[in-house]
């Protein structure tokens, strides 16, 4: 059949920023696709405003728009690009939207541009709900027995057949309202009257529960020859009723037989077939009875999924790769088997391995939030582990957490403990639920109990009960001989959790110079797809321990080309994602380029840094300290290993440095001891007066006591802070003694280990962000840019502008100043990252962190620069002078300098606040503070600072508004140069609202507006307004240093709830009402990231 | 497991020993140590006739985990002769167990060892080929030198006439479901449970032959058509089966063959056979249908293979015949048909027990053949 030769040119559409449900596994697949497309000849275009993805890296498309994934800006590409084809399947949900979009308002039609993968018809019938449920009724499928009822009787008569609980939905309601479980008669009749009165068309749907059934996944693919293939299968540990992003997974499925097996497989083949996905990959969901082995199927996704990403790197089959392929025409058989090189790809991977991926929760950022798991996701992220074993990989996974527990008895009990307390926690799904259950089983519990109270297999129980009697075993032991200690690291346990069981070894030290001196080391094994059946060319690896002293380890010697081990930044987490990946996936490029063997080790399964293709070895391991030693060891046995870089991956490897040089390890780069001048508050403060920098007073203390000393000493409002924090954890603006109090007191782990850090605030600063290069003797400015937000927000969830937009050159030389004799100071070998307040002219220093920051790719793309590409270089050695020469870097000046012409690029967060809910179902605080709480970014970049904000506020909100109401209110200082963008707001036609003084002001001025009640005014005032939706925009500057400025945050608050935009600077109205203009003419047009880093560096060349 | 753990070898004639630990029944027992890549269904495996005098080793690592239970069996017994696993489950948990693994391997005197390096074995068993070895645990366990001699002592699998040890004393017949459409003779040289199972529901009544049938037991049945069974040992030794194959062609009796039965077909069509390496044993493994291009993905469990062409046609006593299928993987024949005389057969399982259900379809090819025959 061979490729198509009618497709020469593909638009492929991204997912835009990372939010929950959807993160960096589109970026794998998309990345996959891109380079697959170009591979085979065909002209990729590519849209996606999430700037942090290594897919928008210019070279890995031909023409890369980083605009907003909406349906007007896609015309527009497409308008630009005319592409023969659009391939929308890798691209998430929103790509998928984005295509039903754009065909809905006749844009495919217009330019004859073709759906590859799913079509229409396709995408729909898998999407909607009903005609999903009558194609599985037509292949002989089953789904959950549901009826629509008009009345209680029929609502009864309904229930009587399906048996309760059932689930309640009301048909044509907003966002699920009215829909719930009843368990009980009494549940039924309230929760259906209501969601029959709630129903405009008086109509509920009563469906069968499956909660607490048996939860799996198959992923399969189909080429236009309809062969199918299974790619794997996944078991979920959390029984139905947990989103299946937020259960502990494992595969392949671990309790189902053969029989079992091939009915779901043949279930799943025959609804692939009838949904019609004509090629690629997707995803189905079964639930399964666990007494009567009664199956039926839940969902299917028509594209690939997070689960894809799993299924991915857990078989070593690359099925975004596979699809972008098949997309294009060629079938299974005419794809061979990256890993064997032999085998074709129409195979189904089968593994001798066991995976288990354990979700990331961040629930501590969002005081108030109901942990309970249910089935709409909160995790926003994952760790993956592979091991022989299930308990093997458990382990592994559990450590690779991040948290502070790192596997089973690695934390204290919370207290009290009991059995029945235990059991009955195990009830309500929860993060950690399988540490509840090993204590239940700990307490006594037996296997049946906890069954009945978490609904998890039996199966499962016991391997962790297992673990239990081994733990009874090695207390007990006299001495811990090699043969236990080898069944101890067998089962997965770290030499930390051994050595909690074993005191007198002093520690997890003392037990690993045990396990050395007793020979108890892991072996590599290969993940290959076809457990071993044929010789694998790919080395990625996985440690495991066997029980036969003499097990083979496959990690082939390489003695030609030094090794550079990267070091990953683990699970996505609020502070540390996508952003240290790119970084991480830049350096593996630029090292192998420059002629190193490159070792990568990560343990994220939605990485583009752990797609085998990326690095010449990957190890897909937890990074932990343990782990870690032992991978630099298997390669030291392998080869020479020429250093381990530890500084793009985020705090996480930046962590393990110090106990890595300690022990022997080379790390390159910013040594440890230059890292730990930058990180203590002290020695770096020692590094600022020797240079003559001024940094806002602060002082540390370990009680409150001397927490008010200090805070009365600088005056309030103060910056309270743990020290060593990512992300701004636990910061808090505290404006007075009250507060402060309250703050020591939650902050239960302050201690003389733990100090708390309290800063002097600088109120209605300037915020600055700078991303460095240094190799020693010069200092490259990656970039400055200018916080468009008020101070006291994190710099994470803070809108930036690059190049800086009101900072003149006085500024930016004393920025290139303080920068140069930081880098110089602490001794910077690489990134680093400096964040400044500029206050009354004066250039506070407030952090430095030697590392990657997670502007990095941002900065990177919108300056032509590959920053962490040139730190990798650095840390091995290259100077930015060769750098310039080799045209890595620009020849002269650098993101500090960049031309009058140059672009601007505007970076503004994404925020998960609509996700969480608290116990009683109202909606989180969404304050932003100086701690982060967003999980992703987008970009907008146009010639013009108005566009380009434009751009990135229609990015991450939808978009600017085009008419109705807009709320001003600002400080006095303010009033006079608000009056000319407001003004210009009223003649475009919108209302303008505001608070009496501001109201004042604007009519004197000739505005008309109306006035609004301040929040604390009393009913009906501009928060009850806002939550209404009856505000379009929101222009609120703060009001300076009177007092709190909680009335501001709470429209803020408001505000992001509904995701409209809300200005908070001056700069920023000005910025948005240009925006609104352009919109308004429609002039935004979109250009591609290669034209404007090609006439950026023509410039900058000065040609 | 861990109290009650006591050593277990697994010696191979090359030598090498693999240590791990007793498990189902204590002893000595030998066979050709060969890989299976299959994830799921290991009590069809087990109960597969044609891994008789075979040590299997489970490359995946957690097996017993669903337990045994009454209706998966593909035969009466268990047949390998010599189980070999990495992590077998204590508890088993499936709503149609009714035991375990363990004590299924025990009652049929079936040797095992686990936590055996799995990985490392069937790399060895990929690069130096399937092999002959022994499983040693209990008294059984001896110094390497005796357990290697002994295992140089066991008979070799090429040569290996077996399907006489396995197949029917008597014949019996296997009624249709419903109405009876068709009647078949089928030659037991190893047959599984799920084949006259599968034609039933095509209205097929087969009656199950002993490997020693002759042309005249087969007419006897007055038979629309005749099936070869799947079944163990060296196909170059089935000079009986292959002699009534061509008794059935010549008479022009509609023929399906799977698996030991393809080798037969082939045989009597003039094909060649010969050893592979290391054997396909797995449910992965794709075959391309030569006439249309299509992939189907199937179980398979051969360690010989035919010797031929994909799509080329060749002469036979019969007229023309054609590789019909091969496997991508190392374009091993999976299947040849006649062109002249109603015959075909398939390398891989149909029947699929344990095993993807993609190529069912060819019982209908046969009933479609039968049919037209008529």
């Amino acid at each position: 059949m061979a490729k198509r030769e009618d497709i020469k040119h593909v638009l492929v559409i991204g997912s835009g920023p990372i939010v929950i449900g959807q993160a960096c596994e589109f970026d794998y697949s998309g990345t996959q696709a891109c380079r697959v497309l170009r591979e085979e000849g065909i002209r990729v275009s590519l849209v996606n405003s999430n700037p942090a993805t290594i897919m928008t890296d210019p070279e890995f498309a031909d023409a890369t728009y980083i605009e907003p994934i909406t349906p007007e800006f896609v015309e527009k590409v497409i308008a630009a690009e005319r592409p023969d084809a659009i391939l929308a399947t890798l691209g998430g949900q929103t790509a998928l939207n984005t295509a039903v979009a754009l065909h809905e308002r006749g844009t495919l039609a217009k330019y004859d541009v073709e759906l590859i993968g799913a079509d229409i018809d396709a995408i729909q019938r898998g999407e909607d709900r009903q005609k999903f449920k009558d194609i599985v009724a037509e292949i002989g499928g089953e789904t959950p027995r549901s009826r629509v009822c008009h009345s209680m009787a029929e609502v009864r008569e309904t229930v009587e057949e399906l048996g309760l609980p059932v689930v309640i939905r009301p048909s044509f309601t907003m966002g699920g309202l009215g829909s719930g479980l009843a368990y009980t008669a009494e549940d039924l009749e309230r929760l259906a009257s209501l969601g029959l009165t709630e129903s405009p068309v008086t109509e509920v749907l009563i469906e069968e529960s499956v909660l607490g059934w048996k939860e799996f996944e198959l992923e399969l693919m189909r080429d236009k020859r309809d062969n199918v293939v299974v790619i794997c299968s996944i078991e979920n540990i959390d029984a139905m009723g947990v989103h299946t992003g937020d259960s502990v997974t494992v595969a392949p499925a671990m309790t189902l037989t053969d029989r079992e097996y091939q009915h779901m497989r043949d279930v799943g083949i025959d609804v692939l077939r009838a949904v019609g996905v004509e090629t690629g990959g997707c995803n189905i969901q079964f639930a399964i009875h666990p007494q009567t082995g009664r199956m039926v199927v839940i969902e299917m996704n028509p594209r690939v999924s997070r689960s894809s990403a799993l299924a991915s790197k857990a078989t070593g089959f690359p099925i975004a790769k596979i699809a972008a392929k098949l997309a294009i025409g060629y079938t299974l058989d005419e794809i061979t088997n990256d890993i064997t090189k032999e085998t074709p790809a129409s195979f189904e991977p089968t593994l001798d391995y066991v995976v288990v991926k354990v979700p990331r929760f961040a629930f501590e950022k969002f005081p108030g939030a109901d942990p309970t798991l249910t089935t709409t996701m909160k995790s926003v992220g994952e760790a993956m582990a592979i091991g022989r074993s299930f308990p093997e990989a458990l382990g592994k996974a559990l450590r690779s957490m991040e948290t502070k527990a790192a596997g089973f008895w690695t934390t204290p009990d919370p207290d009290p403990v009991t059995l029945d307390g235990a059991i009955d926690a195990l009830r309500t799904p929860h993060d950690g639920r399988l540490y509840t259950l090993e204590r239940a089983l700990r307490m006594g519990a037996t296997i049946d109990e906890v069954h009945q109270a978490s609904g998890i297999d039996p199966w499962f129980i016991d391997q962790i009960a297992a673990l239990e009697e081994l733990r009874a075993e090695i207390i007990d032991a006299p001495v811990l001989d090699g043969l236990l200690l080898r069944r101890a690291k067998r089962s997965g346990l770290s030499d930390r959790q051994i050595a909690a069981l074993r005191p007198e070894l002093a520690g997890e030290d003392g037990v690993r110079t045990l396990r050395h001196r007793l020979g108890v080391r892991p072996v590599y094994k290969t993940v290959d797809t076809c457990a071993a059946e044929f010789a694998a060319t790919t080395p990625y690896h996985y440690s495991a321990y066997e029980l036969d002293p003499d097990a083979e380890t496959e990690v082939a010697p390489q003695r030609d080309r030094p090794k550079v081990l990267i070091l990953g930044s683990g699970p996505n987490r609020i502070g540390q994602g996508i952003e240290f990946d790119y970084s991480c996936v830049h350096a593996a490029m630029a090292l192998r380029e420059a002629g190193f063997e490159t070792v990568m080790v990560n343990c994220n399964p939605e990485t583009v840094s752990t797609d085998y293709d990326t690095s010449d070895r990957l190890y897909f391991e937890p990074l932990t300290f343990e782990d870690v030693l032992e991978v630099v060891h298997a390669e030291q046995v392998s080869g020479t290993v020429a250093g381990v870089v530890v500084q793009l991956g985020g705090q996480t490897p930046l962590g393990l440095a110090q106990r890595l040089a300690d022990a022997g390890v080379p790390i390159v780069g910013t040594p440890p001891e230059a890292i730990h001048l930058a990180e203590d508050r002290g020695a770096f403060g020692d590094v600022l007066t020797g240079a003559g920098l001024p940094a806002p007073k602060y002082g540390t203390a370990t009680s409150f006591a001397g927490a008010k000393r200090i805070a009365d000493e600088i005056g309030y409002p103060v910056l309270v802070r743990p020290s060593y924090v990512l992300g701004g954890r636990g910061m808090e603006i505290v404006y007075d003694e009250g507060s402060l109090a309250g703050y020591i007191e939650r902050a239960t782990e302050v201690s003389p280990e733990h100090p708390v850090l309290v800063d002097r605030f600088l109120d209605d600063a300037i915020e600055i962000d700078v991303d460095a290069l240094c190799d020693g003797t010069e200092v490259y400015l990656g970039g400055v840019m200018e916080h468009i937000e008020e101070a006291g927000i994190h710099s994470g969830d803070s809108a930036c502008a690059l190049p800086p937009i009101t900072l003149g050159k006085m500024d930016l030389d004393a920025v290139r100043r303080s920068t140069e004799a930081i880098a110089f100071g602490v001794g910077v070998r690489g990134l680093l990252n400096v964040q400044y307040a500029l206050k009354d002219d004066v250039l506070y220093v407030l952090e430095a962190n030697p590392r990657a920051s997670r502007t990095v790719p941002f900065v990177s793309k919108a300056t032509a620069a590959p920053l962490a590409k040139a730190a990798a270089r650095v840390m091995l050695g290259a100077t930015i002078a060769e750098l310039r020469a080799e045209g890595m870097l620009n020849a002269v000046g650098d993101g500090a300098e960049l031309p009058e012409g140059a672009p601007v690029a505007v970076k503004e967060a994404v925020l998960p606040f609509h996700r969480f809910r608290t116990k009683d179902g109202q909606g989180v605080d969404s304050l932003l503070s100086p701690e982060m709480k967003s999980t992703g970014e987008v970009m907008g970049i146009d010639y013009s600072f108005g566009t380009a904000f434009a751009k990135s506020q229609t990015a991450s909100y939808g978009s600017l508004p085009g008419s109705g109401k807009v709320f001003v209110s600002v400080a006095n200082r303010d009033k006079r140069a608000i009056i000319f963008p407001v003004k210009r707001l009223a003649d475009l036609g919108f209302e303008i609202l505001a608070t009496s003084g501001t109201a004042l002001v604007l009519r004197r001025n000739g505005i008309p507006c109306t006035v609004v009640r301040k929040h604390f005014e009393g009913a009906d005032n501009i928060v009850d307004l806002i939550r209404a939706g009856e505000v379009a925009m929101v222009v609120n500057t703060p009001y300076g240093n009177h007092g709190p400025r909680v009335d501001g945050y709470e429209i803020r608050t408001a505000a992001v709830s509904r995701d409209i935009p809300c200005i908070t600077t001056i700069q920023g109205a000005a910025a948005a009402v240009h925006g609104i203009e352009a919109m308004i003419r429609d002039d935004i047009g979109v250009r591609p990231l290669q034209e404007l880093q090609r006439a950026l560096r023509a410039e900058m060349a000065g040609e | 497991m861990s109290d009650t753990s006591s050593p277990a070898a697994l010696v191979l004639e090359d030598g090498r020993v693999f240590p791990g630990e007793a498990y189902g029944a204590r002893g000595a027992s030998f066979g050709e140590v060969v890989f299976c890549t299959a994830m799921t269904g290991y009590q069809e495996t087990l109960t597969d006739p044609s891994y008789h005098r075979q040590i299997v080793v489970q490359t995946a690592p957690q097996i017993g985990n669903t337990g045994w239970n009454g209706e998966d069996d593909e035969s009466a017994r268990i047949w390998v002769s010599g189980y070999v696993v990495r992590d077998p489950a204590r508890v088993p948990s499936n709503w149609r167990s009714t035991g375990t693994l363990d004590a299924a391997l025990v009652d049929g005197g079936v040797i095992g060892i686990s936590g055996v390096d799995t990985r490392s074995l069937t790399r060895h068993l990929r690069e130096r080929g399937a092999m002959r070895a022994g499983v040693f645990s209990g008294e059984a366990l001896r110094d390497r030198d005796a357990m290697v001699a002994r295992v140089l002592e066991s008979p070799k699998m090429a040569g290996s006439e077996l399907a006489g040890e396995v197949t029917t004393a008597e014949a019996y017949v296997v009624p249709a479901d419903g109405e009876r459409r068709f009647r078949v003779a089928a030659i037991d040289l190893g047959i599984k449970s799920n084949t006259p199972r599968m034609l039933a529901a095509r209205g097929v009544e087969t009656h199950v032959l002993p490997s020693t049938a002759t042309i005249d037991d087969v007419l006897a049945v007055e038979p629309d058509g005749v099936f070869l069974s799947n079944g163990p040992g060296d196909p170059a030794t089935a000079d009986g089966p292959v002699a009534l194959t061509r008794a059935v062609l010549e008479r022009e009796i509609p023929l399906f063959g799977i698996c030991f039965g393809n080798q037969i077909l082939g045989r009597a069509l003039g094909l060649d056979t010969y050893k592979l390496r290391y054997g396909h044993r797995g449910v992965n493994i794709p075959v391309i249908d030569v006439a249309t291009g299509k992939v189907a993905i199937t179980s398979q469990n051969h360690g010989f293979a035919l010797a031929g062409e994909p799509g080329k046609p060749f002469d036979t006593p019969f007229g023309a015949a054609e590789v019909s299928h091969y496997c991508p993987n190392d374009g091993c024949v999976e299947g040849v048909r006649a062109l002249d005389v109603p015959a075909f057969s398939v390398q891989y399982h149909p029947e699929a027990a344990a095993g993807p259900h993609d190529a069912a379809d060819l019982f209908d090819r046969f009933a479609e053949l039968m049919e037209g025959n008529r």
